[in-house]
């Protein structure tokens, strides 16, 4: 063997071995200093096995969290066997005795008592004492936790209302955490841009003056208009790519310009790499929409909207740029606020989607002037966490 | 005059490359048409991107090198280098299109949402990767503009580095297709003209058909790899590609998850064309440079036009090559640099325009200072050597993780850190042996791939199969995403509305 090989092998073995011994130290150090006196180690015992309950109750009363659940709770209360029961049966059973059918049948009717009575039951059978108490989220009871001991003196009575307690609060933290996704769905569908009634009237009248002049023309625009809106109805989804929001701002901007004529002139510099990108449904749009508006409408010679879009790292930067009469700052600021309604909703829906999708540091930069025209900077990260895939298919 | 021609290609070629990043997406793209603007990336242009970000200076001048050490053996690392995309082509691309991730981290997040520790070390394993990945093409920037001009070695380095961190941090490189597809064209053609100069020049003279078996003897008295070493390589190239996280990142490019798959197959053509090259260059190489020795065998084809032209038209074509070198190692580079930079500021400055581009400096910035303290190792070798680690982490959770339900995120742990232990370490400890010892043992050290990339899988099999409780509650519905062909997707205009007009 080479002297090299022979030095790289000790090494080896050497660091390895300091790593072992440096590791059990460690261990060894924390499990003495941690532990007081006996009242302090019971205490600890117990808030350790409540902590390990805690997150398996996190998802409400599901078999697979009750089950993990009951098994730290068995030992908490340190009885022979620990049932949680939902309204209709059994979720988990954790027994350190043979869980016979015929206990398993009596714990049933004891916890369906429970459930109607809505009070702790003690049941004294041959051997084996029974103890349920019920799990009350919002003044119903919504389930039962059930201890089975050799003897339930007072105190383990007492013992097992008090989990009873601790698992309802866990219970109704998730029922809350459910109600707060699906409070922030129902804001997202609100906050999801609306087509302006505005715009809708002003397209009718621009079609309709075409029906007479240019009939095959009002054709193409109803057309046009049809699949705007269908776009914009569409129920499916609360992404789409890059691609869908650019072919649906053509046709918004086509509808436009039969108002207008050639008053708006619109470039793009898209990067083909962005295209695929996944998007916040008719997050562009708004932002054209108000160029057009607040922008260009003003002004009797019309302007220049550039829409360019480009791949810094794991991010797209989407920019959308009007030549026309700006903003004050500080009115934007009050809008984007919230402070100022009818101006600008649509910025500030985007806006606050923007921030509730990809967190606070990523809404929309607006840089403005009066008659300074306006840009505006999206940057969306191109990865979309999982959370929202599972939305999306359920949509 | 050599130096004056080469200094000439090479300032060409920075700035060429600088000039399209900076100005190649308003060139491209600026319209007032709608469907042409979203018109997605032709398959043709996205695997000549992948292609020219591929080819590396281990392709350009490690392959042609390694021919003149190692004689037939050699040739094993082209086959590797393109057979890699055979294995993308069959069991990654299209699954890892449609899963939406951006990256291996990304990737490790969509198929364990609940592990962050798993993410965290993906993340790390690529900053390594690419790291490890970087080093080589400042080697050979080192290598060739010393050889090329006489400028002190750290020359070339610093302008490989400092070009690609002009371009990414000023937001250049945002069009990075077309950039990389024009680098692959170009390569191809640095290589093309002075193989057909040379060529013509000497193939009269070996037409005789005692002369080519001569040749034929020559190429095979070299004493090749054992067939451990063979073996072990080839799983390691074959393996490797898989995880390149710079290479992955293209596939995003395709609309679909069957673009992807055309694409990966017109970049077997495009690679098996390019190899040809080097490969004919490192056996021309035998005859004419067999002098260089172990340490300069990488400078084959630089110094190749000189032996065997001279006056101004060696000159000219030296000059071509180096062109072509240096756009191999910046496109190569700024590849990485991106990955690298992407995963950083994701990691440790919250994906901010200012942490991207802190990130960017220290991707280029760090190599370069590794690469002038560490010597040249033979190119090929230490990009063989990147792929047999790339191989025994990143692949085996791409691989199982696309393909096997029950993998768990523990499982990928174990295996992924049972990998990059042994690799790693099997590496380190190959550096400090002396070059000559030849057992089976010390072969297994500098080549660990044969051992190392089964037995990160059975580790991760194992684990995942004693952790079964642990299967992700999601895992079905990922693989539906990674396997069920999407909707297909609609370009721009495409609509009812166009067959009006």
């Amino acid at each position: 063997m080479s002297p090299a090989l022979q030095i790289t092998l000790i090494v080896t073995i050497v660091v390895v071995g300091i790593a072992i011994v440096g590791y059990l130290g460690f261990k060894i150090s924390r499990s003495t200093n941690e532990l007081g006196t006996y009242a302090e180690e019971a205490t600890f015992q117990a808030l350790h096995h409540m902590s390990i309950a805690v997150p398996h109750l996190g998802r409400g009363l599901t078999e697979e969290g009750a089950a993990k659940s009951a098994k730290a709770l068995r030992k908490l209360l340190g009885c022979s066997a620990f049932l949680i029961s939902d309204t209709r049966a059994i979720l988990a059973t954790d027994a350190a005795i043979e869980f016979t059918a015929d206990l398993e049948a009596h714990a049933q009717s004891v916890s369906s008592s429970v459930i109607g009575s809505q009070k702790t039951q003690v049941h004294r059978t041959s051997g084996l004492d029974l103890v349920a108490a019920p799990i009350m989220v919002g003044g119903q009871a919504v389930g039962t936790v059930t201890a089975l001991a050799e003897r339930a003196g007072a105190s383990f009575v007492r013992a097992v209302s008090e989990v009873a307690v601790f698992v309802s609060a866990q219970v109704t933290t998730a029922e809350l955490d459910e109600s707060k996704a699906q409070l922030l769905e129902a804001q997202m569908r609100a906050l999801r841009a609306q087509i302006s009634p505005h715009f809708i009237y002003n397209s009718l009248n621009a079609i309709a003056s075409f029906i007479n002049t240019d009939p095959a023309r009002a054709r193409e625009l109803v057309i046009e208009f049809a699949d705007f809106t269908r776009y914009s109805f569409r129920r499916r989804g609360e992404f789409t790519t890059l691609a869908e929001e650019l072919e649906a701002i053509d046709r918004y901007l086509l509808l436009e310009k039969a108002r207008f004529g050639d008053r708006i002139k619109v470039s793009l510099q898209i990067a083909p790499e962005v295209l695929p990108t996944q998007i916040p449904f008719l997050c562009l749009q708004p932002l054209v929409e108000n160029a057009v508006h607040h922008g260009l409408e003003a002004r009797p010679d019309g302007g220049r909207i550039s829409i360019t879009a480009t791949e810094d790292g794991l991010h797209a930067v989407i920019a959308v740029e009007d030549d026309g009469a700006g903003m004050d700052p500080e009115q934007l600021a009050s809008v984007l606020a919230g402070t100022t309604v009818n101006m600008h909703v649509g910025l500030r829906n985007v806006d606050v989607r923007l921030r509730q999708l990809y967190g606070n540091a990523n809404g929309l930069l607006i840089d403005t002037a009066p008659g300074a025209g306006t840009l505006i900077t999206l940057r969306i990260p191109k990865f979309r966490p999982p959370q929202g895939l599972e939305t999306d298919v359920l949509a | 005059m050599t130096g004056v021609l080469s200094i000439l290609a090479l300032l060409m070629v920075c700035v060429a490359t600088m000039l399209i990043a900076f100005y190649g997406l308003r060139l491209s793209r600026t319209t007032s048409d709608f469907y042409v603007a979203s018109r997605t990336v032709k398959p043709w242009w996205n695997a000549s991107a992948i292609g020219g970000e591929y080819l590396s200076a281990a392709s350009f001048l490690g392959v042609a090198g390694l021919i003149v050490l190692s004689g037939q053996s050699g040739l094993w690392f082209p086959i590797g280098y393109t057979a890699g995309y055979l294995m993308l082509l069959l069991f990654v691309a299209a699954p890892l299109r449609r899963s939406q991730a951006y990256t291996i981290p990304d990737f490790a997040q969509i198929r364990f949402e609940d592990s962050v520790l798993l993410r965290k070390i993906t993340t790390y394993l690529v900053v390594i990767i690419c790291w490890l990945y970087i080093v080589p093409q400042m080697h050979g920037a080192s290598l060739t503009l010393s050889i090329a001009t006489g400028l002190p070695g750290w020359v070339g380095p610093v302008i490989v580095a400092a070009v690609v961190c002009l371009t990414v941090v000023s937001g250049g490189m945002r069009s990075v297709t077309f950039v990389q597809a024009f680098q692959y064209w170009f390569k191809l053609a640095a290589l093309v003209i002075p193989t057909l100069f040379v060529l013509f020049q000497v193939m009269p003279e070996y037409s005789v058909p005692e002369r080519a078996a001569a040749v034929a003897g020559q190429l095979q008295s070299i004493g090749g790899m054992s067939l451990y070493e063979t073996i072990s390589i080839i799983l390691a190239l074959l393996f490797g590609t898989l995880g390149l996280p710079h290479v992955l990142v293209r596939f995003y490019t395709n609309p679909s998850g069957q673009a992807a798959r055309t694409t990966t197959a017109i970049v077997l053509c495009l690679l098996s064309v390019f190899y040809l090259l080097p490969t004919t260059l490192g056996v021309l190489g035998i005859l004419y440079t067999q002098d260089l020795g172990a340490n300069n065998a990488d400078a084959t084809i630089l110094l190749l036009p000189q032996r065997i032209f001279d006056g101004f038209l060696a000159d000219l074509l030296t000059a071509i090559v180096v062109g072509g070198a240096f756009a191999a190692f910046l496109s190569t580079t700024s590849g990485l640099a991106v990955s690298l930079a992407g995963a950083l500021s994701q990691e440790f400055f919250q994906g901010t325009v200012r942490g991207f581009r802190i990130s960017t400096v220290l991707a280029t910035a760090l190599p370069v200072l590794i690469a002038l303290l560490t010597n040249s190792l033979a190119l090929a070798g230490a990009i063989g050597n990147v792929f047999a680690f790339t191989a025994s982490t990143i692949c085996p959770l791409l691989l199982l993780g696309i393909w096997w339900r029950s993998l768990t995120a523990r499982g990928a742990i174990a295996g992924m850190s049972v990998g990059a232990a042994c690799c790693g370490l099997a590496l380190l400890g190959s550096n400090m042996l002396p070059e000559s010892s030849d057992s089976l043992w010390v072969l297994m050290l500098r080549q660990p791939a044969a051992w190392s990339v089964p037995l990160a899988f059975v580790v991760m099999i194992l684990v995942s199969k004693s952790t079964r409780r642990r299967v992700p509650a999601n895992a079905d519905r990922v693989m539906e995403l990674l396997h069920v062909p999407e909707r297909s997707y609609k370009p721009a205009g495409d609509t009812g509305a166009d067959r009006l007009r």
